[in-house]
Order: C-alpha cells, then structure tokens, then sequence
C-alpha cells in the first residue's frame, strides 16, 4: 500500500435487510485521495457496505447494522453523532440519476447548499459553476441554468447529480453503480470527472463493471456472500489476485 | 372497438350535458345582479336575492377549510411517510371508511357536540361539520399523492444531509403538490355542495349572521326550502340558486386544471 493516510475503515460491520444478513462482518480500510472500487457479482453487499457508509441504510425499514465506521478517528455510529451532519461529509451519488423534478439545473445543483441553509447568492453560484465543472457539465448547462432539471438527457442528469453531492464540499463521495443506467460515451465522461475528483475527495465506487474498475482505481475490494474476499492495489488484484475466488471472478467463469 | 369506447362515453358525458342545459335554462332567468346581492324577498315580491345565502356557504367553507386543511394534509403526511407502521395502516383504514361516511350522520353528530350544548345553530357548527365531510377526502389523496413521489428522491435528499422533516416538506410536497392541491380543491367543492349537515346545524336565516355563532343560510339549503315550497317565484329562484352552484364547482374545477397545468409546463420525466 503506498503512503496515503486512511480516510475512512469499517471494522467487522455487519447489517441486515429483515432477515437477511448482507454483510457478515467488514473489516477494511479506505484510502485518503484515491479511487477504491468495490465489486463483486449480484447479491454480495456491494451496495448494502456503501450505504452502511453514509448511514442511508438505516433508512429502509426494518434494517439492522452492528460493528463501527470509523471517519477520521470517530465511529459514525455512536450515538453521540449526528447522522445528518456525517451526510454533508460523505456524499452519494445513484445508480439511477434523480434530479429533483420540481427544481432548475442551478437549484438542483446548490440543492444541498440551499435546503440546508445557505442564502448568499454569490456563494451559491461560486459553488454552482465550480461542481458543475467537477463533473464536466458546466459548459453544456451554463446557458441553460434555469431550465428544469428533467430537461437534460440521462447522462447529463447523472453528472448533475455529481455536483449536486460535489456542491456540499464532502470529504467522502459513494458511488453505487453510477455508470450502469448510461450509454458509453455519457460513461466515459462521468469516468473522466471521478479521476479528477480523487484529487480532492476520497471516492469509492461501487461497479460491476470489471474493466471501469481496472480503468479507474486505485484500489479495488472483491465481495462474495457479504465477506470481504480481497482487497489491494487495483493492478495487483487484477493481475496476481491473492484468491481463487477473485480469480475466477475476475476471468469470467462467474458473475 | 373504437366506436363502443366512444359510445360508451358519449353515453357518461349526456347525464353531466343534460343537467346542465336543464338547470342553465330554468334558472338563467333568475340570475341578475340583484339576485347576487340583494336579500331574500317574500314570494311574488320583486328584487329578492339570494346574497346572504351566497356568503353563508362561502363562511362555512370557509371555516371547515381553516380546520380541515392543516389536519387532513398532516394526517396524509402520516399515512404517507410512516406508512409501514401498524398505526398508520389502522387510522389509514379508517380514515377511508369516513370518507364514504353518510354526511346526514355527520350532521347528526355535530348537533349533538355543538348545537345541543350551546343552544344554538351556527355558522361555525356547520363549518365544523363540513370539515368532517372535508377532512378524510383531503387526508386520503394528500396520502396517496405523497406516495406517488419515488423513494429514490427522499433518498437523494437524505444523501445531501438535509434532515427529514425538511426532506418531508420540501421535497415530498413540492414534488407531490399537484395532488395535494387537486385533493382540496375536490373537498371544497364537495363541501359547497352539502346539505344535509348543514340543516341540522346551521339550520337557515333571512338575514346575513352578524357574527360566526349565529344561523346562516346556505345556498344548497335555499335550493331544498325554495323549490319545495308552493309559489313559481320562489322555484325560479332556485333553479338560479342551482345555476349559480354550479357554476361556483365548473370555477373550481377549472382551477384544479389551471394550477396543475401551470405547474406541469416546462417539466418532462427521463424513462
């Protein structure tokens, strides 16, 4: 593992959805400043670990969640934290675009900024054109600002929604699948904004697209059954995967 | 196949034509300025209007709106958004069962929890039982139009940190708002058009009420007591009575289909 610090880690957590037990106890670290994907075939807790991440799992009704999420030194769970400030630090991004359909392009990308609080009108355009160009939407929307957010085309949305999340300035962005409802050339420009962004965030991104994962990250983890498989620089688990498991899934023979 | 879809509505639209050409033509001859604002008059006496029966309904409307618009859109939010709890699926349950609730029981009951103990019929007692009529029909669509906004935007605004009663008002409602506006607009109409509560509590008048605790006329009551009486002046009068109604549901149905209209201009969903 190179130097960088580590911004977030998980130790033995484990949630459930009803009777279900999707993870079966994670223990594992997240790099600062680096893109980390996770994957692993249909089932395995890929999107339940994310969503344990920013506490947006315990939303759904009855879910459980046991262990702890470590951000910079503090559990996220006890209860002495707030689970709506640790949101405006660990930001979300959907497999399925959802702009807000009653507000404009500009207020869906201060939406966070606004509702929680923010009036001055220079602020908000400052950090309006700034995550707007962090997801490379900025110049197809710049004159286009105050049209509804539903008029842009699916690609488009799903980069709106990358600043929506960006505006708030979070240390952490999650990314469930955010590519798998695009076409390829929408794909390639959301890929071209997440190797940007690690150079101000830490992103971890959920994929169950092999190539995207060794296309743009740094590190990648591999999920089976809700354990963690494997976990290490993207290049050597693609390569020397430490598991038969990892291998197999990485060539293809499931999944 | 085409053709039995079009009879078929062609057939449901005659009743609404018929009713309104019948009522448009033995009523228009009543409608006048005066018929507007002056007071009644007795039979065969020239001038006589229908003013403070006009104001009487829209005071009890009025009242019942003021009672059953904050608690009916609270009570959807809750059936709505705490949906999968064992009270919300009961008072839900409930809730459905009043709407089809016979309003003349209504009535009855608000007689016995207001004007039995005060002595006396008024305004606000038949606004009180307006808002029973109002109330459910209100809770019911604001519920059924909350849940009709996808769960993945409740999730986008949890995601960005904004907490859940925010999340609850301003985004559920303002995605939801067509409904929950189109759901008042059709109590209100519903309410204007009620008899049978407001003749046992607001009983009738001559006059225009001098203040919320005295009896009032009401338009649907005006109807009931003029065209069963004996003299054609009086039944002219009715039938405007009736125009005029009438009249006052096609505004407000008009203005559910503004207000939605307006607000749907200029917003198109990606499949």
């Amino acid at each position: 593992m190179d130097s960088s610090a580590v911004k977030l880690e998980t130790k033995d957590l484990k949630a459930t959805y009803g009777k279900v037990q999707a993870l079966k106890g994670i223990t594992m670290k997240f790099p600062e400043n680096r893109v980390t994907a996770i994957m692993g075939p249909s089932g395995c807790g890929k999107s339940t670990l994310i969503r344990c991440l920013n506490r947006i799992h315990e939303l759904t009704p009855r879910t459980k969640v046991e262990g702890e999420v470590i951000l910079d030194g503090v559990n996220i769970y006890s209860p002495k934290v707030d689970p709506v400030a640790i949101r405006r630090r660990i930001g979300m991004v959907f497999q399925k675009p959802n702009p807000f359909p009653t507000m404009t392009i500009y207020d869906n990308a201060v939406a966070g900024l606004k509702l929680n609080g923010l009036r001055n009108k220079t602020k908000l355009d400052a950090l309006a054109e700034k995550s707007l160009r962090m997801a490379f939407l900025w110049d197809e929307v710049k004159d286009i600002l105050s049209k509804p957010g539903t008029d842009l085309s699916g690609g488009q949305q799903q980069r709106l929604c990358i600043a929506r999340a960006l505006a708030l300035e979070p240390e952490v962005i999650l990314m469930d699948e955010p590519c798998s409802a695009l076409d390829p050339i929408a794909t390639a420009k959301v890929e071209q904004s997440i190797v940007e962004l690690k150079k101000e965030f830490t992103v971890i991104i959920v994929t169950h697209n092999l190539q995207q994962a060794a296309r743009i990250s740094d590190y990648t983890a591999f999920m089976y059954l809700g354990k963690l498989v494997e976990f290490g620089e993207t290049a050597k688990v693609f390569e020397k995967p430490k598991s038969e498991l990892t291998e197999k899934y990485i060539t293809g023979k499931f999944g | 196949m085409t053709i039995l879809v079009i009879i078929a509505v062609i057939l449901a639209v005659i009743p609404l034509l018929l009713i309104l050409g019948d009522v448009f033509m033995r009523g228009a001859p009543a409608i006048s300025i005066g018929f507007l604002t002056h007071l009644q008059k007795p039979p065969n006496v020239s001038g006589g209007g229908i003013a403070n029966a006009i104001v009487g309904t829209f005071t009890m409307v009025g009242i019942a709106s003021l009672i059953s618009v904050p608690i009916g859109v609270a009570a959807g939010i809750f059936f709505s958004e705490w949906a999968t709890t064992k009270v919300s699926a009961i008072s839900s349950f409930m809730n459905d069962v009043l709407t089809g609730f016979p309003s003349i029981v209504l009535g009855l009951f608000v007689f016995v929890i207001i004007v039995y103990p005060t002595k006396q019929f008024s305004a606000f007692a038949g606004g009180v039982a307006l808002s029973f009529v109002m109330l459910p029909i209100i809770a019911r669509t604001t519920g059924e139009s909350l849940k009709l906004v996808p769960i993945t935007l409740r999730e986008a605004s949890m995601a960005l940190g904004i907490p859940r009663w925010k999340t609850i008002f301003r985004i559920v409602i303002g995605t939801g708002k067509n409904g929950l506006l189109t759901g008042i607009l059709l109590a209100v109409a519903r309410a204007t058009g009620e008899t049978a509560p407001i003749l046992l509590t607001a009983s009738t008048s001559i006059y225009f009420a001098k203040s919320i605790f005295q009896p009032t006329a009401s338009m649907t009551v005006l109807i009931y007591n003029y065209a069963t009486s004996p003299y054609s002046s009086w039944q002219t009068q009715a039938w405007g009575t009736a125009l005029v109604l009438i009249l006052i549901m096609l505004g407000l149905n008009l203005a559910v289909k503004l207000t939605i209209g307006r607000n749907l201009a200029g917003t198109r969903t990606e499949l």
